[in-house]
């Protein structure tokens, strides 16, 4: 039995109860066991007090969207490093993509995940299922036997499906498991050897361009399957004001449909490649300022769902190469909460916004019991300095990778202290 | 007037302030004209029956071309055996990187043989920029993907000079495949930075995207695109991967795009007739036009020579004298 723990005096931000107020949270057992909003709390016997007095405090985050090196590529990232890096970003659970090698198409490897994942890492680790057998978008996998296992939805990841009648049978065999299906968005054809946003910018660096339209087919084509099979359908992640649009649309007709956007897609537009800084070549590409501020736009009025980091680690081998010839991805749980809180100290967001973004609409599109904070819920809480100063700096992460999208980027805001079921996995150095 | 010195020709021009020539966009007006004139001078020195100077005497200068091109190649190669370097040619297609070294390793490996200069040539835009920051020397852009060709820029510029007597007020249009040319970029920003007036003629499958905000015209209708122009420069098409899916074929892109008497006739009358090699024939050029009395393609060769002495002369003083 640990001691109780009060954290008292904290501005608490719930996006989920709608909650801004300055107040007290005990935790008892690993869960929220009392609240006390707007006045003083009562402390039992032996409990250990926090003060938390100019610190903002949230539910943990949830990020959708993280890939893992375990099993196959552990020089890249670990269950452990992985969960190392979250809770130092302020990500208490995060979705774990089934780009593995082998791929997580089995429900012995999503046994396999969660056991090892407790064992080793300090946030929640919740596996997605591939949607096809080793991400080939030739069969489907055993739905079923996947969330049997403990699955908490299916994805194939990076892999964008292409054939409209697989996705039909795909997605209606997920409704009929009631399993969320998030899918990733690239026409093979129109991306064809593109390696950017097409535009005026591609075309100065000599690059192959990516056109808006290899997102927004796809999506017109998944919303429509999404409306005809009924399943809970979340597109993995939007760029352009295009996809916005028909999102819009969608979901006036479609409860049922969600979207999730990169924080690299809120944060970063295409000329920060500059001269061919691989770190930015990203799935989907960056876009413009225009479609950034789209972007803005869409998650403002709810269009967007969900901000995931997008956590994508790789090597400096795959990564210093000509542009062209690079990886994609970029590594982000460290610097997720910071960048984002640059839209809030930009005043183009507001901060429950934001926290919504990724703690209960995750929560509640995953089906999750986390993501808020609650009388008996778990206790996945941070503590947030919305103004420290900081620098990001590759030395500093915990990801066993570095390629970082923000290297030496000033950021505003960090995370004092992460809460794992009650137990403080992270405290910041700076922490009172 | 600079104190004039026979052993360095280079001390006639004031230091060169680039180390490496990447991209003509890293280039000011000023520097474009002064290695115009530098090859000016190479031109003179080409001429004569002994075609050398020392200036590069006691440096080592590697060809390293990850994509074959013997013209460019050899180009290189002579420009900088007439200044004295010691050359070497690497073909890298044959070698370590088929073995899984990458270019980085590539670069760490050369430039610890200490070499004074590199000339690159590679099938991906931006790769001689990531070799030319793993290097201690100069790096010369052969040719990166569809990215840029600097010295095929500035030999063109010298031609048109040579032919025009100047470059001011002339009309220059560049025809064909725009969309993969790193030669067609160049040229744009090179003459782009000389205020000459561009315009670009292609098939709208072969234009990419944007190109309309560059400062340059742009025709589908290569009859219209012509009329009035001072240069006409021609691009190679890659039929083998162009055709069935940006162009139907080639006798079709022939008709609409080929260069042959009739399109030439909406060009001024004595417009002059470029191509950077290797030509296809009947492709994208009538074989009467190619071996014509306007067309300047074999001075071009001529002067890619002097324009690659004029460069490795400017780059390499640069850095010993700084």
């Amino acid at each position: 039995m640990t001691r109780p723990l009060i954290i008292d005096n904290a501005r608490i931000v719930d996006p989920a109860s709608g909650t801004d107020q300055v107040g007290a949270v005990l935790i008892e057992d690993g869960r929220i066991s009392d609240l006390a909003i707007g006045g003083p709390a009562g402390v039992p016997e032996g409990a250990e007090v926090l003060n938390a007095d100019g610190l903002v405090l949230a539910p943990g985050l949830i990020d959708m969207r993280v890939f893992v090196g375990e099993p196959g590529k552990e020089y890249r990232e670990t269950l452990a490093s992985a969960g190392e890096a979250a809770v130092a970003g302020g990500v208490t659970s995060f979705v774990m993509m089934p780009d593995t090698t082998p791929a997580v198409d089995d429900g012995a490897l999503v046994d396999f995940l969660i056991r090892r994942a407790q064992a080793q890492s300090p946030a929640r680790i919740l596996p997605a299922a591939a949607i096809t057998k080793g991400l080939q978008g030739k069969e489907i996998t055993e739905f079923g036997l996947l969330k049997d296992a403990g699955a908490v939805c299916l994805t194939d990841g990076a892999q964008s499906i292409q054939s409209t009648s697989l996705l039909r049978s795909a997605m209606g065999y997920a409704a009929n498991f009631d399993m969320p299906f998030v899918h990733h968005l690239s026409d093979a054809g129109l991306t064809g050897e593109g390696v950017m946003n097409e535009g005026l910018f591609a075309t100065v660096l000599g690059l192959k361009g990516i056109p808006r339209e290899a997102e927004t087919i796809p999506l017109a084509r998944d919303l429509q399957l999404a409306a005809l099979t009924g399943v809970r359908y979340h597109a993995a992640q939007i760029s352009t004001a295009g996809s916005a649009d028909l999102l819009e649309t969608a979901k006036s007709r479609n409860n049922k449909v969600t979207a999730g956007i990169s924080i690299n897609h809120l944060c970063l537009n295409e000329n920060d490649i500059g001269r061919y800084r691989t770190y930015f070549k990203l799935t989907p590409p960056l876009r413009t300022e225009d479609d950034r501020q789209a972007m803005i736009e869409a998650l403002n009025s709810g269009v967007i769902d969900t901000i995931h980091s997008d956590h994508d680690p790789q090597d400096t081998e795959v990564k210093r190469q000509p542009f062209a010839e690079a990886s994609n991805g970029a590594i982000g749980l460290e610097t997720l909460l910071a960048a984002a809180l640059r839209l809030l100290h930009s005043g183009d967001v507001a901060l429950t916004t934001i926290l919504r973004a990724m703690t209960c609409r995750p929560a509640e599109i995953l089906g999750l019991e986390t993501g808020r904070i609650a009388r008996g819920t778990p206790a996945d809480l941070i503590l947030i300095d919305l103004d420290y100063p900081w620098q990001v700096s590759e030395k500093s992460f915990r990801s066993r990778s570095r390629n970082t999208s923000f290297e030496d980027a000033r950021m505003q805001g960090k995370v004092m202290r992460t809460i794992v079921g009650g137990k403080s996995v992270f405290m910041h150095e700076d922490a009172a | 007037m600079p104190q004039h010195s026979p052993a360095r020709f280079s001390g006639d021009f004031p230091p060169f302030s680039q180390r490496h020539l990447i991209s003509i966009a890293d280039l000011k007006q000023h520097e474009i004209v002064d290695l115009l004139d530098r090859a000016e001078r190479m031109i003179e020195i080409s001429r004569q029956e002994r075609k050398s100077l020392p200036t590069l005497s006691g440096k080592t200068q590697i060809n390293l071309f990850f994509e074959p091109s013997t013209r460019t190649q050899s180009s290189f190669e002579i420009a900088g055996k007439r200044l004295g370097a010691l050359v070497v040619n690497m073909s890298v297609k044959t070698s370590s990187v088929s073995k899984g070294e990458t270019l980085v390793d590539t670069a760490a490996t050369l430039n610890a043989m200490r070499p004074d200069v590199l000339v690159v040539r590679h099938s991906a835009a931006g790769a001689v920029e990531l070799l030319s920051q793993k290097v201690g020397c100069s790096v010369v852009n052969a040719g990166d993907g569809a990215h840029e060709h600097p010295t095929q820029a500035l030999l063109d510029a010298l031609t048109i000079r040579n032919h025009k007597g100047t470059l001011a007020g002339l009309t220059v249009a560049i025809c064909g495949d725009i969309a993969n040319s790193r030669v067609a970029r160049s040229n744009l920003l090179l003459l782009g930075a000389l205020n000459v007036r561009t315009r670009v003629i292609a098939p709208r499958t072969l234009l990419p995207a944007g190109i309309e905000n560059l400062a340059t015209e742009v025709f589908t209708d290569m009859e219209e695109g012509l009329k009035g122009v001072d240069v006409v420069m021609m691009l190679r098409l890659q039929h083998e991967r162009a055709s069935g899916k940006m162009i139907p074929s080639v006798r079709e892109y022939y008709r609409f795009y080929g260069l042959d008497e009739a399109k030439l006739s909406h060009a001024k009358p004595d417009a002059i007739v470029m191509h950077p090699g290797p030509m296809n024939r009947g492709v994208e050029i009538d074989p009467a036009i190619a071996d014509g009395p306007r067309s300047v393609i074999n001075d071009q060769v001529e002067m890619g020579v002097a324009v690659r002495m004029a460069v490795l002369d400017a780059l390499l003083p640069a850095r010993n004298e700084a």
